[in-house]
Parts: C-alpha cells; structure tokens; sequence
C-alpha cells in the first residue's frame, strides 16, 4: 500500500464538520485522503452507526475522531465500541490533533504502524499534543 | 422553569439538546424516559458521559416518570424531557395528561416513514398518534434548535415546514 492510500482514520462530526476539517488537513499537508469524512446530518443514530463501521471496514482505520463529546457521532462510535473494542475513539477534535495523529500514524516507510495498544497510544499521545494548542491571549 | 421542553428525539441525549438547547436555556436537569435505557446501566453510562457534570440526569421508564412529571414540572431549575419516539411520548401523555407541549426535534428516516421535514420523519401510524395527541389538546410543534422557527404539527405533515 503506498503512503497516498492509507487511511488513518474516520473523522465524524455535526453538518460539514468532517470536510471542513479534512480541507484543511488537506491544504496543510496534502494528506487530507488520509482520513475519510462522516456527517451526522440526517442520519438516525443506527445509520450513523452503519456508517462508521462500513468506514472502518473499507479503509481498515481503527481510529474515530469525533467533536463533540456528546454529540451523535460520538454517541455512535461509542455504541459501535461495545461490540468493536479495537476501535479507538477521540473526542473534541481538532485540526492539530488529527495532524499530530496523521504523522504519528504513518511510519517513514509509508505503512501504518502498530496494534490496537500503539494505535491508542499515539491517538492518546496526539490529543494530550493538541489539548495545549488551545490558549487564550489579551483581554 | 421545571420542564420548558418535551423533546421527541430519536438521538435522545446529543449536541442539539446538551450544547443547542441547554446553553441558552441554562439546562439543569434532563428526564430521560425511555423502558429499555432505564433498565440498563451500559444506557445510562453511555447517555450520562455526553452531559456536563453540572446537569443532572434522570432515567425513568414511561410509567415512573409519569408519578413523578408534577414534581418535575415545579422544579425550579430549568430543565428538558426526552423521549425517543412518537410511540413513547403517546404512551408518557396517556399516563401524565399534564403535559401539554410536545417538540417535535428529530425522528429520522426508517423503512415505513415518509420524509415531512428535513429531520421529521413519520410512518402513518407515528402521524396518527401525533394527529390524536393534537386533538387531545397538547400543542405539537417540530423545532430542531432555538434559533429555528417552530412549525405547527399541520404545516408539518402537510409538507409546509422547510419552505
């Protein structure tokens, strides 16, 4: 598999959400094909659920970023966990941590690294990265 | 305050109604009613971690919540109640007649439903029971957030509501 094909991970979230942030990834990196987008918007939560797990499926990722921690994407990625527990899920992404992710998820050789406890680990690595991207300044 | 929302929401507990609904309005407490998640913990867990630790959660099957919706009424905290379907909410009325608003906030598509809104969905049986809920006196409106404007049960199912 070459670098271009890997897909890390399935990115899911309210309205444009997903692709918004997959353009940017995308302008930034030129990687933005390395995560495959979900919209929550009108789907009931077992279709959105159908849905994450075809992606899954197709793409081999086992990771899901989500935004909301309560929202229905994360309600569903959450309920596809019970019966899936390789699956990883990250909540309240944004766009540092899905690339803190991208980079730490594809080795220099161009294939995806590790098992279910180093896939967790560099999810768990990339948000605790991000958590400090988000300051507050003036006032 | 006490309950300014009975909320059919097939998601029950989601971002419209914790982030959407429950900023603007201050939300303090949610009733969750629903037989199948008020008998099961992993439900509840599930529902529980997607709501700030501030507000606070009740699960209660159809027929608890129905002794207990005057003292939720005269709370004085802010507060929403959520059902997962048309069915349920006939069922809570029956048995706790001192509801008497219904917000129609999300049932989506399945075999059988015909699309009325872009986030209503309704078998005939569903706009039955919303028709005989309506003409007991209980005012149905469909309102996804805050912001949009609530649309009368008859502009929904006469196909009125997103034009």
């Amino acid at each position: 598999m070459t670098d271009d094909a890997i897909v890390v991970a399935v990115v899911a979230g309210h309205g444009d959400y997903a692709v918004g942030m997959l353009s940017a990834v995308e302008q930034i990196t030129g990687r933005g094909s390395a995560f495959v987008p979900v919209s929550n918007r009108g789907k009931s939560p077992a279709e959105l659920e159908a849905e994450l797990a075809a992606q899954l499926d197709a793409t081999g990722a086992r990771v899901i970023f989500t935004d909301l921690p309560a929202g229905s994407c994360t309600m569903a990625a959450r309920r596809l966990q019970r019966a899936r527990p390789d699956v990883v899920l990250v909540t309240g992404a944004n766009l540092a941590v899905l690339m803190e992710y991208l980079f730490a998820a594809i080795s220099p050789l161009g294939t995806p690294v590790g098992g279910l406890a180093h896939t967790a680990a560099l999810a768990r690595a990339a948000a605790d990265k991000a958590r400090d991207t988000l300051s507050v300044s003036g006032g | 305050m006490g309950l300014l929302l009975h909320r059919i929401d097939d998601r029950l507990i989601h971002g419209q109604v914790v982030v959407g609904w429950g900023q603007p309005l201050g939300l303090r407490f949610i009733v969750l009613v629903d037989d199948d998640v008020a008998a099961s913990d992993w439900e509840q867990e599930l529902y529980r971690m997607g709501v700030p630790p501030d507000v606070e959660v009740h699960f209660l099957s159809v027929i608890d919540a129905s002794t207990r919706i005057a003292a939720f009424h005269a709370d004085p905290r802010p507060g929403i109640l959520l059902v997962n379907s048309v069915d349920t909410m006939q069922r809570l009325i029956a048995a706790a007649p001192a509801i008497r608003t219904v917000n129609l906030g999300g049932v989506h598509h399945a075999d059988g439903r015909t699309q009325r809104l872009r986030y209503v969905f309704l078998t005939p049986q569903e706009e039955q029971q919303l028709r005989a809920l309506e003409q007991s006196g209980v005012d149905i409106t469909a309102q996804d957030v805050p912001g949009a404007r609530p649309i009368p049960l008859q502009d929904v199912l006469a196909g009125r509501g997103d034009g």
